[in-house]
């Protein structure tokens, strides 16, 4: 069963540039679930609208942001007010940048103001020792932190939260290979323990080390959602033109780039959003923006795809 | 002409050592992978060798001459934050206009014109990390260094910006460092590999 799900969402900022408003699309008719026991990697070019995919979830966009389409947590609509009941509780974040931990607290009241459920302090004691904390670790400042420990203590925080679901916002830059496969590994656990999980990545390997299914990103919505089988070869198996060419530019595979680069928000084509690089383009492709459809058990957002 | 690092040695104050002697010499058209673990002092390496900071022991020679921050940069750092590396008053036209970079390093590097007349804050972590390489790829440059550059990239861009990069560099006979933790990275550019430890 879905714990997650996002059904056409679209998010908007209005900018003011060079004295005229903007409208700017970060978003545009996404869909996503997660189902109970999964792991669903989300990847794509920074800018693609992944954070703040993870922002929406939470409820903490910007206040200029307007939404549109549905959230659901537990098949119940995430309003702002259930966001901000379920927010830390029922929903975690593991955030991308390590200055989110509060620099006047220590370390150890951080992991431990986390908890909602149980002893505390026997908690954070236990997750101390799996993330190879120290016990002088609970007494340092965010400042005293290494960025590795730094990042240890936002993972250790997450774990202890008692969340059903946790998203990890590119939970692991700046560990070392070692602790990488292990935060992984926990997270796989999580799962495996009936909770969902939603890894935004640009990390290709290690969403296939853990994830169930990939959400192919680009220009703020989903082109492809497909299982991590799929990722293999040539990418003969993957479905979009995007998704493809992400795969085959991994230096172990072709490194090959494509020419052009993911449109601006505010300067979105009108029909499919990856038109202007796609080699199998046609006059249909600019009529309209694609729906996602249903193939070869997975989901793909082109009019081509086979 | 080289990059030569003689008897490297660096801390902070009266920290421990972060390295201690480390030789190294970068010639002309050669492309160096670094790797070692976080704390390793990698970063620090690569700001000695372009001449940002100044060694607690040893020194670095280029073309047999102490390397200076003034005037013409023959060395020059990219590294994996481009938003800490960019003025945020300057629009990026700005930014490119002292580099003197040629149009189709540009084109390579798959950056639009109409970016040009925006500020930093408008863009994305991918659309100004190729400012910064565009950057670093002027006319004078001779070595470049490398420090996680495309870490926090998506894979076409990895591959778009390298491609752009290794173009530039057989074309001019540039030296590259490679700062990565991603080993594959490194062995698809690298012909050779320096591991510092802790
Ligand atoms: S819809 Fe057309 S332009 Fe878009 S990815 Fe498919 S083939 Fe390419």
């Amino acid at each position: 069963m879905a714990i997650l799900e996002v059904e056409n969402l679209s998010v908007s900022f209005n900018q003011y540039k060079m004295f005229r408003s903007v409208k700017s699309k970060v978003i545009s008719s996404l869909s996503i679930a997660v189902d109970e026991g999964e792991i669903v990697a989300v990847v794509g070019a920074s800018g693609s609208g992944k954070s703040l995919l993870a922002q929406a979830i939470l409820g903490i966009l910007p206040p200029n942001a307007t939404i549109d389409g549905i959230m659901l947590f537990r098949g119940e609509t995430l309003t702002l007010a259930r966001q901000k009941a379920l927010r830390g509780r029922e929903i975690a974040i593991i955030p991308q940048s390590v200055n989110s931990l509060d620099p006047l607290m220590r370390a150890g009241s951080h992991v431990r103001t986390s908890v909602t459920a149980g002893n505390a302090s026997d908690l954070q004691k236990e997750v101390f020792k799996r993330y190879h904390l120290e016990e002088k670790v609970e007494k340092l400042y965010p400042f005293q932190l290494s960025g590795g420990m730094a990042r240890r203590v936002l993972l250790a925080s997450a774990m202890v939260s008692g969340a059903k679901v946790i998203i990890a916002d590119e939970p692991t830059p700046g560990l070392d290979e070692q602790y990488v496969a292990e935060a992984l590994q926990h997270l796989r656990e999580f799962a495996d323990n009936g909770c969902g999980v939603l890894l935004i990545t640009h990390d290709i390997g290690a969403a296939l080390k853990i994830a169930d299914k990939i959400a192919v990103f680009y220009a703020g919505t989903t082109v492809e959602i497909a299982s991590i089988e799929n990722f293999r070869g040539d990418g003969e198996d993957l479905r979009h033109p995007f998704s493809k060419a992400l795969w085959r530019a991994l230096p172990e595979n072709g490194f090959e780039p494509i020419p052009g680069s993911q449109p601006q928000p505010d300067k979105l084509p009108s029909g499919c959003l990856f038109a202007a690089r796609c080699k199998k383009a046609a006059a249909a492709c600019s009529a309209a923006f694609p729906e996602m459809r249903e193939l070869r058990n997975g989901r793909v957002r082109c009019i081509h795809a086979t | 002409m080289q990059l030569e690092a003689k008897k490297l040695s660096y801390r902070y104050g009266c920290y421990p050592w972060l390295f201690r002697e480390v030789d190294f010499t970068l010639s002309p058209g050669e492309v160096v992978g670094l790797l070692g673990p976080s704390g390793s002092g990698k970063t620090t390496l690569c700001r000695i060798l372009a001449g940002y900071v100044k060694p607690a022991e040893g020194r670095v020679l280029l073309g047999g001459k102490p390397i200076t921050r003034k005037g013409y940069q023959p060395v020059q750092l990219v590294f994996q934050h481009p938003e800490k590396a960019l003025n945020p008053r300057w629009r990026m036209r700005k930014v490119l206009k002292e580099a003197e970079v040629e149009d189709s390093i540009l084109e390579a590097l798959g950056i639009q014109s109409e970016w040009l007349s925006h500020f930093p804050g408008e863009l994305s972590g991918g659309e100004l990390q190729r400012f910064c390489v565009a950057r670093a790829l002027g006319k004078g440059t001779r070595f470049l260094i490398a420090d996680e550059m495309t870490t926090m990239l998506d894979a076409i861009t990895q591959a778009q910006i390298w491609n752009a990069v290794l173009n530039a560099q057989k074309q001019r006979e540039m030296g590259i460092v490679v700062v990565s933790h991603e080993e594959k990275l490194v062995a698809r550019l690298c012909d050779r590999v320096m591991r510092l430890s802790r």
